[in-house]
Parts: C-alpha cells; structure tokens; sequence
C-alpha cells in the first residue's frame, strides 16, 4: 500500500471505510432502526360506515375528526390516513397504529345513481370517476396492512361478493381481521347473519354514530393488532 | 334478449391471470352474462374489480359478480384432502362464477344455497345504450 499514489491510496481507504460502515450497518442497524408503524386498515363495501367509526375513534384518542361522512354513497374517495393513534386499555396497555381509511369497495358505479340522488350531470360523473379510483386504490392497499377491521352494515345481507372477496383476499394475505358489524343501533340490524356468513372470524357488534359497545371494539383491537 | 355464456374451465386453464380477465371482462362488455365452471382465485378476483373500475364509462358501468362454492366444511377428512389434492392437479374447478355487465344484471343474491339472479327491464337498457 506504501508504494501506491497518494489519490489511489485515499481511494482505496475511502472504499475501506465505506465498506466497514456497512458491516457496521448490517451488524447492528436492526438495533437502531425504526419501529414500523403498524397500519390497521378500515376495509369494506360504500355506506357501511368505515369514515364514521375512523372519525370516533380518531375523535376520541386525537380530538378530531378523520373525514366527512355522508348518505350518498362514495363519500370517501381518497384513502385517507391518521398517523401515530395511540389507544389505551383499562390495564393501562397502549396500542399505536396508523389508521387507513379506504374508500368503499364496489363492482359498479354509475354516475346516473347520483343523479337520482340530486347531483347534476357534471358532478355525478366527476363523482362516480373519482370512485372507480378510489376503489383502485383500496385494492392497491390491501398489500400493505398489518391489521384490518371489516365494517359491514348490520342492516343488510352480508353475502355479497364483494364482502367475499375483501375478506377471502385478507385471508389469503394472512391479515388479521376483526369484522364488525356496524349500525347495530338500527332496527333492521342483523349480527347472527353476518356471524354465520363470517364463522372464522370474530364478528363485534357497534354503532359507530352512537357509540354503542365501542369500548368492547376497543378492547378487541388489542386482540387483532399485534 | 338475456345471452348466457357458459365458459369451462379447460378455456382458461392455461391463460395467466391477466389474460383470464381480459377474456371475461370483453366478454361482460359486449351484454353477455358469463357461468364460468370453478372459480377464479381470490387475488384474480380483486384484480377484477380493479380492471372493471379501471374500464368504466359512458357506456359501462361495471359488473355483477357472484361465486358460488360449494361448503366443505362438514365433510370427511379425507374427502377434503382429496379436494385439495384435485385442486392442485386440475385447479379449481369446484362451484361455478357468475359475472355480468352491470347495465343487464341488477342484483345477484347470494345466499349459502341458492343464488338469485334479478335483471334489469330490457327496455331501460335499452334507453340507456342510445344514450
């Protein structure tokens, strides 16, 4: 090395150096590196009331709302994120995750059914485009969830394929899901019928507008995000 | 006029998942409701929804999608080993998949015996197709 070039010698040494830093790196770096963040999914078909129960529990650990909520079909049309939720148990235990909300999943959209709801031409049809990326996105996201809460709406017939295939694609993934069954407030609520269309998982009755049983949901998630 | 194609799986057998879906979805696109013999796989059936989501327009409005399988879970051990086994071999040719264009077919009812199929009056869509 003493008989090399002064600029070939630096080289050589900064290679060495460089080197020496990755070992260094793989060595060690799992030590140092960050913590990922656990992303806990709200998953399932329009108007089931994923954005209502993102909103409640947002509103109760972070003090503000996710999203704005709507009757018609298709409000949420980007996904959206609130980051670092932390929830807390009665033991004191605490959960961090970021909480995704997807838009809904659906096999047809079309822009005349917002017009029947209202909405001129134009914006029915803006609407029902930025749905069909919407639900492009919600799929893209599947890969990414550590954990996912199904919400159904209690109120109607669980054997749609669409709930199928969210949960059949979860279930192949190996994603822990919780399903709940949302709306239970409602007359019309049916928890047996989604329990029997779901057996293999455990399905937790909620109203996400009125509260009801949300500690419970709470409790659970302990359970579901690991 | 209602037109029902019937697809065995032999048809898609040796097709990639990509493939396989364009064939059924140009197929909905021309108003045509498909009974394709066994099932699609869960992952082919969410890329269907995406490459349905990604064709919308004017003149389609997306598809009616049921998959009708057959319930396994009180059978035997060994009759279940046997179903995988055959799966492996053949693929999966047990149940059947119904998919539709969404301007045909209303609303397919999915129950754990029976399916329901409801259509749309021929002449709204017939309305709507000379819009």
């Amino acid at each position: 090395m003493d008989c090399l070039p002064k600029p070939k010698l630096f080289k050589r040494l900064f290679y060495q150096f460089i080197t020496m830093i990755n070992i260094f790196k793989n060595l060690f770096g799992r030590f140092f590196r960050k913590k990922k963040q656990v992303k806990l999914g709200l998953y399932g078909p329009p108007n089931g009331g994923k954005t209502t129960l993102a909103n409640k529990i947002c509103e109760d650990w972070l003090g503000e709302p996710m999203g704005s909520v709507s009757s018609l079909a298709h409000e949420t049309r980007e996904v959206q994120i609130k980051e670092k939720v932390v929830i807390k148990s009665k033991s004191g235990k605490e959960l961090a995750f970021n909480l995704v909300d997807t838009p809904g999943i659906a096999t047809r959209i079309d822009y005349e059914d917002f017009v029947k709801e209202g909405m001129n031409e134009t914006e029915a049809k803006e609407r029902a485009k930025e749905a069909t990326k919407g639900v492009i996105s919600s799929i893209k996201w599947l890969d990414d969830m550590d954990a996912v809460i199904v919400v159904l709406d209690a109120t109607k017939d669980p054997y749609s394929q669409v709930n199928l295939t969210i949960i059949g694609n979860l279930e192949a993934r190996k994603t822990p899901v919780l399903v709940v069954a949302n709306k239970i407030d409602l007359k019309k609520a049916d928890i047996k019928k989604i329990q029997s269309a779901f057996p293999q998982y455990k399905v937790l009755g909620v109203s996400a507008k009125t509260a009801l049983h949300i500690e419970e949901f709470y409790d659970t998630l302990f359970e579901v995000v690991k | 006029m209602l037109t029902l194609q019937f697809i065995p799986y032999t048809e898609i057998e040796q097709l990639s998942s990509s493939k396989r879906i364009s064939k059924l979805l140009h197929l909905v696109k021309g108003d045509k409701i498909i009974l394709l013999e066994g099932r699609l796989r869960r992952e082919e059936e969410a890329e269907l929804i995406k490459r349905t989501m990604e064709s919308i327009g004017p003149k389609f409005s997306g598809i009616e999608l049921s998959v009708v399988y057959p319930n396994n879970k009180d059978q035997a051990f060994f009759r279940k080993v046997k179903q995988v086994f055959i799966n492996l071999v053949l693929g999966d040719r047990q149940g059947m998949t119904i998919i539709g264009p969404a301007n045909v077919v209303k609303e397919i009812k999915q129950h754990p015996d029976k399916i329901q199929l409801f259509t749309k009056e021929t002449s709204s869509v017939k309305k709507k197709k000379k819009k």
